[in-house]
């Protein structure tokens, strides 16, 4: 290539960029009224779920978060008009973004903080890494299906989500390399917890699993790691419903 | 008129039927066995607005007979296909109706597509009694044994090939009966006629099978296409009959790692596996096996796994062999002698033969024996007596699968078969049900009730000291022992809770202060369930609970049904806030169509007949006749499915059981129909209205005779050979069938003699009735049991002839 035909190429790709940057801010910058909304049903939501929500409510740095991130992004195409509706929506592949309240309920309950480090298994959309990537130092996401893990890695990295590392395979064996994290979210479904997880969750850490099926969470799973190593779990009902009628069987 | 006149009112009736069965497969395995219900109301819809069609259209129609007949059967055969492939392509997603109330556009486009071949199909046969008024019982006759010959044939068929390339052969019958019909128009005969047989054939033969393929079709959503999604999985095997499509698949890069309810203390990862896919979602795993025990020591650490602990070399039974996963934790746990019995001989192939190397041979044990046998009918025949009874998680195929059956009755899991089940246990024996945990729980409590009551009703004066339930974070294993457990048997339950992170929510001796310990519920339902279902709250605790946990029993054998209406309003609320999992959709679905197709009886049949009621004279007493031929309906399907149920476990299989009797009650009501004029002749003098009044005389005893002595002689004939079961069963279904077959014909002729313009009327209004009761027979039976259904069938008989001879309306 000639010089100057290699200097319009770089200049193309260097306007073309700025361009994607100036467009993906103001998409940012998209719909704030509507994820104002949203958030406010996930307040209402949550509290009537008082199984699953600790203390006051959400944690308000975790409805922060998630009044940022452009959801519509994360999205297909053909579904970004319900993107901020209270509801899961298909992304292909048999999977789904979760529903918004969910996202929230996961992402209180690991209950990470700046310096932590946070796995994912089942990168989906790539909207729960999104959503913890303000919270946490670091997260670490793992994609059983090249074609969604590669569209989430690039769109968060389009998007500025810098402390997000995603990668393709099999979640079952943990990310060994960066082990142990405080913070664990196991979104594949399985039959059981994969031993090597628990092994990679730090001591005083928790590990979410929802448990159901792609568009209805039966309940939330909460692994916890004792300091003395010790693994509890609870089962967290995403909403208030007592079985009994007139009270409980005392 | 010439016996081959009416050959294809056989074939029609016989594909149509035949269709309606295969498309409950085909959406089992695209969508799931919850469809079964749609596909009935699709063929309600199809028979109710071809009658109006005929109605109004009738005297075309019977002008130009067999080219309206031909045409109608071809259209039978093009749509047959061209409707499943495309509603097959449509978009729908059921999973996601609770969110997106769009999604029930898609469902209807499905419907407004499906319904065309019944349509079709039921044109052709409302032409042939309004043809034929003077003939109304052998017509009546070939379409009843032509849809017998299409319901037994049908599931004869899908042994022999899959149900895509079925679709074909049913479009192919389509064009068959038009052939036939064709030969008996007045011009263009050879030409029509030849045509239309070689459009059989092209159908038959050379339609591409990607037409009509269910694989690319099924939901994303079912396990079977998610597990094709990982990379470099792939098919190993397909099996296809009619209790289900089963599908082996390798995933070598991701492998499959099932085990459910496994401890959060091990450590070991499972060795490669097969998963078995049953209509691409339910999944048992055949596991790699080398012959060490060691390499599946994770079993061990499963909650299925708690008897071995109490048990030295036990003598094993297992209840639904699957991949063979308790069959290899039976043999790590030392077992002597192992029977496992499943149910589809398909899957026992490929366990046994197909990928014996793989598992290891394990079925080829000398103290291995596998049986081709229902879970039940197993234990209620076999000699042998057992150490343990292993019921793992592994639902027994139910006649959904099989698609005919619109109700997922169980005899598994009742009342009567843990008694069965402690029957052939040893003194010191114990029978194992491992089931999923759902929370709020609703299986385990529904099953520690019926152990409890199964206890009770073998005498046993305090079932509290017979009982264990331990849990982990999915799964929950019930014990229940034919003898109180001993000190040792609690402590080593203790012990295997303790080491494997489980939580006990019942055993002897049990105090609040042991439970809730590893896998935290916000309340511990199971323990406070069982305290209440052991104690004297039992009903008041089973009344207030919001689903229904009552004990299954073999009149209402329907374990899997916990809807109760009145908690209906609070989880609809709850279904966007995260409680869409609560909600259980089988009985809704179910609801839902009958609503459905009461409405849809009602514009299709009653407003069009309103609005002609000119065209039909003074002379007709339609309220009464539309009323006789509503009870005919709804009565015959309601003894029909009642003895589908009761013959289930008799025959050893759901799918059997609706084959023969669907087929028996058919083929006999249509020689009952045939016979129908000379029982007049015979007994009535001549007038119809007393041949219909003492044939349902006959009906009514014998149904209430069955309904006393049926359940006592199934059980004392239960070991005997299948083919002399099959024989007993139609023996029995004969009598009853044949009388069933005649009110139906005679008040055609009744009626028709009075005024023709009503025949298509009464067809269509019988036929909508029928379907209608298929699910409100469903429906009933949930709530009131068989017993239930059968007497209110036997009212409507009864009343059926006063309906005929009466004054009023």
């Amino acid at each position: 290539m000639r010089p100057l035909a290699q200097c319009q190429a770089l200049m193309a790709t260097i306007l073309t960029s700025a361009a994607a940057v100036v467009s993906t801010t103001v998409l940012a910058q998209d719909r704030l009224g509507e994820r104002a909304a949203m958030i406010e049903t996930i307040k209402l939501h949550a509290r009537s779920a008082p199984s699953a929500v600790e203390g006051q409510g959400i944690d308000p740095a975790v409805l922060e978060t998630i009044g940022k991130v452009p959801r519509h992004f994360f999205v297909p195409e053909e579904q970004r008009g319900a993107a901020y509706q209270d509801r899961p929506l298909p992304i292909g592949y048999g999977q789904t973004i979760s529903q918004p309240f969910i996202v929230a309920l996961m992402t209180d309950l690991i209950n990470v903080g700046p310096g932590d480090t946070v796995l994912e298994i089942g990168t989906g959309s790539g909207y729960q890494a999104a959503v913890l990537s303000p919270l946490t130092a670091k997260v670490y996401s793992i994609e059983i299906i090249p074609e969604l893990g590669e569209r989430a890695a690039a769109r968060l990295a389009e998007l500025r989500f810098d402390n997000v590392e995603v990668k393709v395979g099999d979640g079952y064996y943990g990310w060994p390399a960066q082990a142990p994290f405080d913070g664990i979210v196991v979104t594949a479904a399985a039959s059981h917890i994969p031993p090597p997880l628990v092994e990679q969750l730090a001591k005083g850490g928790r590990m979410v699993v929802p448990v159901g099926g792609p568009f209805a969470t039966q309940f939330l799973m909460l692994v916890e790691k004792r300091r003395d190593g010790s693994i509890t779990t609870r089962q967290l009902l995403p909403v208030a419903f007592v079985p009994l009628r007139g009270g409980r069987a005392r | 008129m010439r016996v081959g006149r009416l050959l294809p009112v056989g074939l029609i009736s016989a594909a149509t039927l035949a269709h309606e069965v295969l498309l409950m497969r085909l959406f089992s395995i695209i969508q799931w066995h919850q469809f079964a219900y749609m596909i009935i109301s699709i063929a309600l819809l199809g028979f109710g607005a071809s009658g109006t069609f005929v109605a109004l259209a009738r005297r075309p129609l019977v002008k130009w007979y067999p080219a309206a007949f031909a045409a109608s059967a071809a259209l039978f055969g093009i749509t047959a296909v061209a409707s499943f492939a495309g509603a097959e392509r449509l978009p729908f997603n059921a999973l996601e109706v609770v969110w997106n109330p769009s999604q029930l556009g898609w469902l209807a486009a499905s419907y407004a597509l499906l319904v065309l071949p019944f349509f079709f199909g039921a044109t052709c046969i409302g032409l042939a009694f309004s043809r034929h008024p003077g003939q109304i019982g052998r017509v009546y006759a070939f379409d009843l044994v032509g849809a017998g010959v299409g319901a037994l044939g049908i599931v004869g068929l899908l042994f022999l090939v899959f149900p895509s390339a079925a679709l074909r052969l049913i479009a192919a019958l389509g064009f068959a009966a038009a052939a036939l019909a064709a030969t008996g128009m007045g011009r263009h005969r050879r030409l029509a006629a030849g045509s239309l047989g070689l459009a059989a054939a092209v159908i038959a033969v050379w339609l591409p099978p990607s037409f009509t393929a269910t694989g690319p079709h099924m939901s994303q959503y079912k396990g079977l296409s998610m597990a094709l999604d990982v990379p470099n999985a792939w098919v190993v095997e397909e099996r296809s009959s009619p209790l289900g499509l089963l599908t082996v698949v390798e995933s070598p890069t991701v492998p499959f790692r099932h085990a459910p309810g496994l401890s959060l203390a091990n450590t070991q990862e499972p060795p490669a596996q097969l998963a078995v896919f049953s209509d691409g979602d339910s999944i048992t795993a055949m596991t790699a096996y080398g012959g060490d025990p060691a390499t599946v020591a994770y079993l061990d650490r499963t909650t299925a796994a708690l008897p071995y602990r109490m048990l030295a070399r036990p003598r094993t039974l297992v209840l639904g062999a699957g991949g063979g996963e308790q069959v290899l934790l039976a043999l790590r746990a030392g077992a002597d002698i192992v029977d496992a019995v499943e149910v589809n001989p398909q899957m026992i192939d490929l366990a046994r033969n197909r990928f014996a190397n793989f598992v290891g041979g394990i079925f080829s044990r000398p103290n291995v024996h596998l049986h081709l046998a229902e879970a039940r009918a197993f234990a209620a025949t076999t000699g042998e007596r057992y150490d343990l009874i292993q019921m793992p998680l592994l639902d027994s195929f139910s006649a959904a699968a099989a698609g005919v059956q619109s109700m997922h009755e169980n005899y598994t899991y009742t009342v009567e078969a843990l008694r069965d089940y402690l029957a052939v246990l040893k003194p010191e024996g114990v029978v194992a049900i491992t089931r999923w945990l759902r929370v709020p729980p609703r299986d385990i409590l529904k099953l520690f009730a019926t152990a409890t009551a199964a206890l009770e009703a073998d005498g046993v004066s305090q079932p509290s000291r017979h009982l264990a339930l331990i849990r982990s974070w999915n799964t929950a294993t019930l014990l229940v022992a034919k003898s109180p457990f001993t000190g040792e048997d609690v402590a080593a339950i203790r012990g295997f809770a303790a080491e494997n992170f489980f939580d006990i929510s019942w055993v002897p001796g049990i105090s609040a202060s042991d439970v809730n310990r590893y896998n935290q519920l916000d309340q511990e339902y199971l323990y406070e369930g069982a305290v209440a279902l052991l104690g004297p709250k039992r009903a008041d605790f089973t009344e207030r609970y919001k689903f229904d946990i009552a004990p299954a029993t073999d009149n209402r054998p329907y374990f899997f049904d916990f809807f109760r209406w009145r908690a209906l309003p609070e989880l609809l609320t709850l279904r966007t806030q995260g409680g869409a999992a609560m909600l259980d959709w089988g009985y809704l679905i179910l609801a839902a169509t009958l609503a459905q197709a009461a409405i849809l009886s009602a514009v299709l049949i009653l407003l069009p007949l309103w609005l002609r009621r000119c065209a039909l004279g003074r002379a007709v007493p339609r309220l009464r006749f539309g009323l006789y031929f509503l009870a005919l309906g709804l009565a015959f399907l309601f003894i029909e499915i009642a003895f589908i149920q009761r013959f289930v476990l008799f025959l050893g299989h759901p799918l059997y059981a609706v084959a023969v009797v669907l087929a028996g009650f058919l083929a006999f009501a249509g020689l009952g129909s045939a016979l129908a004029a000379r029982w007049v002749a015979a007994v009535g003098c001549g007038s119809a209205v007393r041949g219909i009044t003492l044939a349902v005389v006959v009906i009514a005893f014998l149904a209430g005779t069955y309904l006393l002595v049926l359940p006592l002689i199934l059980e004392r004939l239960l070991a005997l050979p299948d083919a002399a079961k099959i024989a007993i069963a139609l023996l029995l279904i004969a009598p009853l069938a044949v009388f069933m077959g005649m009110p139906f014909p005679l008040g055609l002729g009744h009626v028709g003699a009075r005024s023709e313009e009503f025949l298509p009327w009464a067809w269509g209004i019988n036929g909508c009735a029928s379907v209608l009761s298929a699910i409100l027979a469903a429906l009933l039976a949930t709530h009131i049991g068989f017993t239930g259904v059968v007497t209110i069938a036997t009212i409507l008989y009864l009343a059926a002839p006063a309906l005929l001879a009466g004054s009023w309306g």
